[in-house]
C-alpha cells in the first residue's frame, strides 16, 4: 500500500475494543492502533518500509462479517465496519506463545529477553531448550527490507528456506555493495548485525564489512563512510567537494 | 574471476531476454550447462541484469534444484520418506557413505559422485529407492546400489 494510495482512500469507520474509530481505508491496522495509544507489541515493524508481519507478536483478533480470526495488525487493512479486539485471552495466550517462540529462535538476544520479561513475564532462562545456539536473530528482515526498499541498494538478503533460512551477505562472503550507512543496524530489534566504528573504520561483522570513513577537511571528525558518500554523489547532483566537509562544518 | 568464459552466460542470457523477469529461468539453464551455479557466473548475471547479487543468491538457495556447489556426473538419490525409511533406508544410506566416503549432500573429490538425501519419491510400494541418474531402483539392499556404484567407478577407470 503506498502511502499516496492511503492518502486518496476514503476514510471507513470501524470499532477497536468497542469503540467508534475511522482511518483511511486499507491503511495499516497497526500504524492505527500505534498512533492511538495501544500498546501492541511489535519488532518486524518499521513505517519506514512496507509491512511484513514476520514476528507474528501485533496479533490481535478482527470480526469482519461474521468470521472472528487471529491476525497479524501490521499488514491487515483496515476496512468499513470490522471489529478489532486488541487484548482478549487469545491474544494475549498467542502472542506469549509467540514470543517464547523468538526466544527459542534466537535466545542470545538481550532485547528480546528484556521484551519477553517486561511484556509477558516469561523468563527466558526457565525455558526448556538451548540458551546458547549462537543466535540473536528473529528473521524479521527488517535489515533486508531497509538496504533493498529504503536504501536502494540490496547488499544482503535472505539465504536458504525453512530451518536453514538466514538473513546474510551473498555467499556468507563480504558484502561487497555495502556502503556501510548503518540502516540495517538502526532498524534491526535483536542488535544482531554488530556494527562497531573504530576512529576512522566502520565495521558490519554480520556481513563481513569494513569500510574507510571519510575524514572532513576543517575538523578532521571521520563522519560518514566514504563508499555512502559516493553513493550519494551518484544519485544527487551535488558538487564534487560537497562531501569535503562534514555536515556541521557544511553550514 | 576474470578468467571464467562468459560467452556460454551471455548465450544464455540471450536466450532469455536479458530479462529480471526470467531471473529463475536463467538460473535453470546456467544449472543445466554446468551442473551447479559458479559465483563467478551469478555475478556475471547479476551485472548483466543490473540486479543485486543478494537477490539472486536468495533466489539460487531457496531452491532445491540448485547448487551452488560442483556436482558430480553420477547422482544417487536415497529416499528417506516414511515408507523407505521404516524398511532400512538410513542403513543404505550409511554403506552407500561409508563406500564413497562421503555425506550425503556432498560430491567425492573425484566429481564422479554426488550423494543426495530427498523425503519421498512417491513410489512408497516399492520401497526402500534409490534414485540413480534418474532411474528409479525399487526394493534396494546396500549391497545391491553399491555394485552399481562400483560398476561406474570400474567402468570410469577404464575409460
Amino acid at each position: 500500500m503506498t502511502e499516496a494510495k492511503v492518502n486518496n482512500a476514503p476514510m471507513v469507520e470501524f470499532i477497536v475494543d468497542g469503540k467508534k474509530c475511522s482511518a483511511p481505508r486499507e491503511s495499516s491496522l497497526l500504524d492505527f492502533l500505534l498512533a492511538n495509544g495501544y500498546d501492541i507489541p511489535y519488532l518486524c515493524h518499521n513505517p519506514a518500509v512496507k509491512p511484513y508481519g514476520a514476528c507474528r507478536l501485533c496479533l490481535v483478533e478482527v470480526k469482519n462479517g461474521r468470521k472472528t480470526k487471529l491476525t497479524t495488525s501490521c499488514n491487515y487493512p483496515i476496512l468499513e465496519g470490522i471489529e478489532v479486539f486488541t487484548n482478549t485471552e487469545k491474544v494475549r495466550r498467542n502472542r506469549k506463545m509467540v514470543m517464547e517462540l523468538l526466544l527459542a529462535r534466537a535466545p542470545e538476544s538481550k532485547e528480546l529477553r528484556q521484551m519477553a520479561k517486561d511484556r509477558f513475564g516469561i523468563d527466558a532462562d526457565k525455558l526448556p531448550f538451548e540458551k546458547n545456539n549462537g543466535n540473536k536473530c528473529i528473521l524479521c528482515g527488517l535489515c533486508v527490507r531497509v538496504c533493498r526498499e529504503l536504501v536502494g541498494i540490496e547488499a544482503l538478503s535472505f539465504a536458504g528456506r525453512g530451518e536453514h533460512k538466514e538473513a546474510i551477505s551473498p555467499f556468507h562472503d563480504v558484502a561487497s555493495t555495502c556502503i556501510g550507512c548503518g540502516a540495517c543496524a538502526v532498524a534491526c530489534p535483536t542488535n544482531c548485525i554488530g556494527l562497531d566504528q573504530v576512529i576512522t573504520k566502520r565495521s558490519l561483522a554480520r556481513w563481513n564489512r569494513e569500510l574507510p570513513m571519510k575524514t572532513c577537511k576543517r575538523c578532521g571528525y571521520a563522519y560518514a563512510p566514504m563508499f555512502q558518500l559516493e553513493h550519494f554523489q551518484n544519485i544527487s547532483s551535488v558538487p564534487a567537494d560537497f562531501f569535503d566537509l562534514c555536515p556541521d562544518c557544511r553550514k | 574471476m576474470a578468467s571464467y568464459d562468459t560467452a556460454k552466460i551471455d548465450a544464455i542470457l540471450a536466450k532469455n531476454e536479458y530479462a529480471e523477469a526470467n531471473l529463475l529461468a536463467i538460473l535453470q539453464d546456467i544449472q543445466a550447462a554446468e551442473g551447479y551455479l559458479p559465483r563467478p557466473a551469478l555475478e556475471h548475471v547479476a551485472k548483466s541484469l543490473g540486479i543485486s547479487i543478494a537477490r539472486i543468491y536468495s533466489m539460487a538457495t531457496f531452491y532445491k534444484a540448485f547448487s551452488l556447489k560442483p556436482r558430480g556426473k553420477h547422482i544417487c538419490t536415497v529416499c528417506m520418506g516414511t515408507a523407505c525409511h521404516v524398511r532400512g533406508a538410513g542403513r543404505i544410506l550409511d554403506k552407500i557413505e561409508e563406500n564413497l566416503k562421503i555425506k550425503a549432500g556432498e560430491t567425492t573429490k573425484d566429481l564422479l559422485f554426488t550423494v543426495e538425501r530427498v523425503n519421498c519419491v512417491g513410489a512408497c510400494a516399492m520401497g526402500p529407492v534409490v534414485i540413480m541418474d534418474g532411474e528409479t531402483i525399487g526394493n534396494a539392499t546396500a549391497n545391491k546400489i553399491n555394485k552399481v556404484i562400483n560398476d561406474i567407478k570400474a567402468d570410469s577407470k577404464k575409460s
